[in-house]
C-alpha cells in the first residue's frame, strides 16, 4: 500500500476526525478578526483560558505547503473532565478553518496530529472545549520563510 | 630567532604592539612566556572532564581566522555575549590588548597580531592537546565534536567528507551532532554515519514523512564513576537554511519538547550528569535554557563564538568552543549525588606555533592533502587587503566574491550567503586555491544569473535579515546577513520584520532602487533544486585572472542604524 499518513492526513493518537480541513478558495486572506469570530463560535461566547491545551508546531516551517501540527489536552477524559473537541485555525490563511477534532470517551486520550498548509507567517491556533464548557487556547506563530543564508 | 622562541620571549612583555594597557590585570598565559605548558597548564577538578570541539569546517590545517568586529543581540541579549565584540570584549573578559588571548579572541589589529602570534588551529594540535588532557585524566574525559565537521574547505569537498572524517576518527570522538554534514545528502551521510566508530546524535532529526526518530538522539557513557547522558541536537533549520532537496527524508526543527523528553528519560536510565551537544547556535541554547530543565552542560555551536568563560543560565553551563579549529574548550566537573557541585573550566586557544603537532595525526593529514597539494598551492593573486568574512555585513572576502559576480555575470548587483566560515588572508599573500575554497566550499555553488524586482529584492533582505536579528532567538537561523555588492541599504536590526531595510541604492547610478523595476542579480549557494550557473570558484577564479592584485576597502554601503 503506497498511501502515506501525509496524503490520508491521518490521525495519531485515537481522535476521530470531523474536521473541515477546507483550504485554499477563499477569495481574501483572513486576519485576525476572522479567526476571533471563528474561536467566539466554537468557545460560545466563553472567554479561553490559557493551560492544559498544548499545540505543538515548528517555529519555521521547513515546507509551508505541508506543515506539521500536534496538539494534546491534558484530561482524565472521563466523567467531568473530558474533551469535547479541539479546533485548528491558522489565523493568516485564505480560510483560517484547519480541522476540528471530536473526541470521546473511547478515545482514551485528547491527542491528535495533522498536517496544514500555511499561505504565509502567521499565528496558527488550538482550541479546546470541555464537556463541562470551559474552553482553553494556544498558539504559536508559525514562519514561512524564503531561506537559504544560514551558516 | 623562530616564532617559537620569538613568542616565549616577548609575551612575557604583556604588550607587544604597545598596548597602552599599563596596570591591568593580565591573564597568566600573557604574562608568561607562551609554551604548550602554560596553554594547557589546568589545575584539574573532579571526576569528569568534557573536551569540545565544535565547527572546524574541514580546517585539517592552522589557519588565519579574523574573529568579528560586528556581531549584534537583538531583545533581551543586546549587549550580553556573545553579542561583545573588539576593544568592549577585551574589557569585559579583563584581556590585555594585543596579547595573545586578545589576537585569539578578537578582531582588534588582527592584521598585526596574525604576522606575531600566527595561525590557529589544525588538527595535530588538537590531537596533542587530547592526547595530554586524556592522559591527565584518563577514564574521565568524553570527547564532543559539535559538528559542521566534514564541510568547508577543497580536499573535504573533493573527498566528500572523507578527510575529515578519518582524520576526526584518529582523535576517537565519543560523539558527534551535524549541521553541513547534511549538505553531502541523505547517502552520503547515511554511509558516513554507518562507519563511524562512535554514535552520530540528532534528538531533533526525524522523518519527514513519518515523523519519526531518524537518529539516536542520546548516548550514556561511564565516566569517572558517574553515568552521563549526551543529547544529541542538530541544527534546527538545517533544511530551510540549505537545501531541503539534498535531504528530503529528514524533517529537524527546535522541538524543544524532544529534549525535555529525552532529559526526563535519561534522568530516569540513572544519569547524573546531562549534556547537550547542541548545534542550535548559541542564542536558542541559552534560551532553551531558560526553558528545559535538567541539563547539566550545553555544549553550544552552530554561532561560531568563543567564550572564555562559561554563560550560566540557572543550573546549566554554556560552553562556546569557537570555530575553525581555533579552540578547544576543557571543562572540568565535579559530579556528586547527581548534580554539579564544581566546575572549572578553560577555553584552550590552538596556536599551532607553540603546541607540538601529533606525529600520527600529522601524518595523517599530509596523507589525505597529498593529491591535492599542487591545486591547493595554486597562487590566483594578490592582496593588498586582509580578507575576511566573519560579521553580521559584508566582510572584504564577501567584497571580493561580489565584484566578481558583478563583473564576470555581468549583473547589476550581487548576493553572497552569510555564512560565519571561511578563513583570513593576510594583506600581501597570495590568495591561493586553498583560501578561496575556505570561502565556498560546498555542495550547491552554482553561481545564478537572474533578474528580480526591487521589491523582491527588499523581500528577501527583509526575510534574511529576520531570521538574524528576530527577537526570539528560536526563529533564529544564525548566519549573518546576506552580502550585497552593487547596492547599499541602511538596516535596523531592532525593527520589525518589513521595516528594518531601507535606502535601498543601486550604487552605479546612486538612484534609490525601485519596487517595480527589475534589476539583474547574480549570486550563489542558492537552496534551490536545479539552479543553473558556473561554480561560484570558477567566477572569482576567473576575476582574480583578470586582477592579479586586489585590493579591497572596507565596506562602506551598509548603514546600521537603531
Amino acid at each position: 500500500m503506497n498511501i502515506n499518513r501525509r496524503q490520508l492526513f491521518l490521525l495519531s493518537a485515537g481522535a476521530a476526525l470531523a474536521g473541515t480541513g477546507a483550504i485554499g478558495v477563499a477569495p481574501a486572506y483572513a486576519d485576525a478578526p476572522a479567526a476571533d469570530k471563528r474561536i467566539a463560535e466554537f468557545a460560545g461566547g466563553k472567554a479561553p483560558a490559557t493551560g492544559k491545551i498544548t499545540l505543538t508546531a515548528p517555529e519555521i516551517a521547513e515546507n509551508g505547503n505541508t506543515v506539521p501540527v500536534a496538539v494534546k489536552v491534558d484530561s482524565a477524559m472521563e466523567g467531568d473532565d473530558m474533551v469535547e473537541s479541539v479546533m485548528i485555525l491558522a489565523e493568516g490563511n485564505p480560510n483560517p478553518d484547519v480541522a476540528t477534532f471530536h473526541f470521546t470517551a473511547m478515545s482514551g486520550a485528547a491527542e491528535a496530529t495533522t498536517r496544514m498548509r500555511l499561505a504565509k507567517t502567521q499565528n496558527v491556533i488550538a482550541v479546546a472545549r470541555m464537556a463541562d464548557g470551559s474552553v482553553y487556547m494556544d498558539r504559536k506563530e508559525v514562519k514561512v520563510t524564503i531561506g537559504g543564508c544560514g551558516g | 630567532m623562530n616564532r617559537r622562541e620569538f613568542l616565549a620571549a616577548t609575551a612575557a612583555l604583556g604588550a607587544i604592539t604597545g598596548s597602552g594597557m599599563a596596570g591591568r590585570w593580565a591573564h597568566a598565559a600573557a604574562r608568561q612566556a607562551l609554551s604548550e605548558d602554560t596553554l594547557l597548564d589546568f589545575q584539574p577538578l573532579g571526576n569528569v572532564t568534557l573536551v569540545h570541539l565544535t565547527d572546524i569546517h574541514g580546517q585539517l590545517m592552522p589557519v588565519y581566522f579574523r574573529e568579528p568586529s560586528t556581531n549584534l543581540g537583538v531583545g533581551k541579549v543586546a549587549g550580553l555575549p556573545p553579542h561583545v565584540t573588539g576593544a568592549d570584549f577585551l574589557k569585559l573578559y579583563d584581556i590585555e590588548a594585543a596579547s595573545p588571548d586578545a589576537y585569539a579572541l578578537t578582531s582588534e589589529d588582527f592584521t598585526a597580531l596574525a604576522k606575531t602570534y600566527g595561525r590557529m588551529g589544525g588538527l595535530d594540535r588538537i590531537a596533542t592537546v587530547l592526547k595530554r588532557i586524556r592522559s591527565e585524566r584518563q577514564d574521565r574525559t568524553l570527547f564532543l565534536d559539535g559538528g559542521d565537521t566534514w564541510q568547508g574547505s577543497y580536499t573535504a569537498l573533493q573527498t566528500k567528507g572523507q578527510d575529515m572524517v578519518d582524520a576526526m576518527n584518529l582523535l576517537k570522538p565519543d560523539a558527534m551532532t551535524g549541521h553541513w554534514e547534511f549538505t553531502y545528502g541523505t547517502d552520503r551521510v547515511k554511509e558516513i554515519v554507518g562507519g563511524l566508530p562512535f554514535p552520530f546524535l540528532g534528538g531533533n532529526i526525524f522523518d519527514a514523512e513519518w515523523d519519526e526518530p531518524a537518529f539516536d538522539a542520546y548516548k550514556m557513557f561511564d565516566r569517572g564513576g558517574v553515568k552521563i547522558a549526551v543529547i544529541g541536537q542538530a541544527f534546527p533549520y538545517t533544511p530551510i537554511a540549505n537545501p531541503r532537496w539534498l535531504i528530503p527524508e529528514w524533517s529537524f526543527g527546535v522541538r524543544e519538547e524532544e529534549i525535555a523528553k529525552h532529559v526526563a528519560a535519561a534522568r530516569a536510565e540513572g544519569a547524573q550528569l546531562v549534556v547537550l551537544l547542541s548545534h542550535n547556535g548559541f542564542d536558542v541554547d541559552r534560551a532553551l535554557a531558560g526553558r528545559v530543565s535538567g541539563i547539566d552542560v550545553i555544549l553550544t555551536g552552530h554561532t561560531h563564538d568563543a567564550l572564555p568563560e562559561p554563560v550560566v543560565v540557572g543550573k546549566t553551563l554554556l560552553i562556546a568552543s569557537g570555530s575553525h579549529g581555533k579552540f578547544v574548550s576543557r571543562l572540568d566537573l565535579d559530579v556528586r549525588e547527581g548534580e554539579v557541585k564544581d566546575y572549572r573550566h578553560r577555553l584552550i586557544p590552538i596556536f599551532s606555533d607553540v603546541i607540538q603537532p601529533d606525529e600520527e595525526v600529522a601524518a595523517a593529514v599530509k596523507t589525505a592533502r597529498a593529491p591535492f597539494e599542487a591545486e591547493l598551492g595554486r597562487e590566483l593573486a594578490t592582496t593588498e587587503s586582509l580578507l575576511y568574512r566573519r560579521g553580521n555585513f559584508n566582510g572584504t572576502f564577501d567584497d571580493l566574491i561580489c565584484q566578481a559576480l558583478l563583473e564576470v555575470r555581468e549583473a547589476d548587483i550581487a548576493l553572497s550567503p552569510g555564512f560565519r566560515w571561511g578563513t583570513s588572508v593576510l594583506p600581501g599573500e597570495k590568495i591561493t586555491v586553498e583560501d578561496l575554497h575556505n570561502a565556498c566550499a560546498m555542495t550547491y555553488p552554482a553561481a545564478y544569473r537572474s533578474t528580480m524586482t526591487g521589491k523582491t529584492l527588499k523581500d528577501i533582505m527583509e526575510d534574511v535579515a529576520d531570521n538574524l536579528f528576530n527577537k526570539d532567538p528560536y526563529y533564529q537561523q544564525g548566519g549573518d546577513m546576506v552580502r550585497v555588492g552593487g547596492m547599499g541599504y541602511t538596516i535596523d536590526p531592532n525593527a520589525e520584520i518589513g521595516g528594518r531595510i531601507s535606502q535601498m541604492t543601486l550604487l552605479k547610478s546612486g538612484e534609490p532602487i525601485d519596487p517595480a523595476t527589475e534589476y539583474t542579480v547574480t549570486g550563489w549557494a542558492s537552496v534551490n533544486e536545479g539552479t543553473e550557473g558556473p561554480p561560484i570558484w570558477e567566477v572569482v577564479e576567473d576575476y582574480l585572472g583578470r586582477h592579479p592584485v586586489v585590493r579591497l576597502e572596507e565596506n562602506r554601503s551598509v548603514k546600521v542604524i537603531g
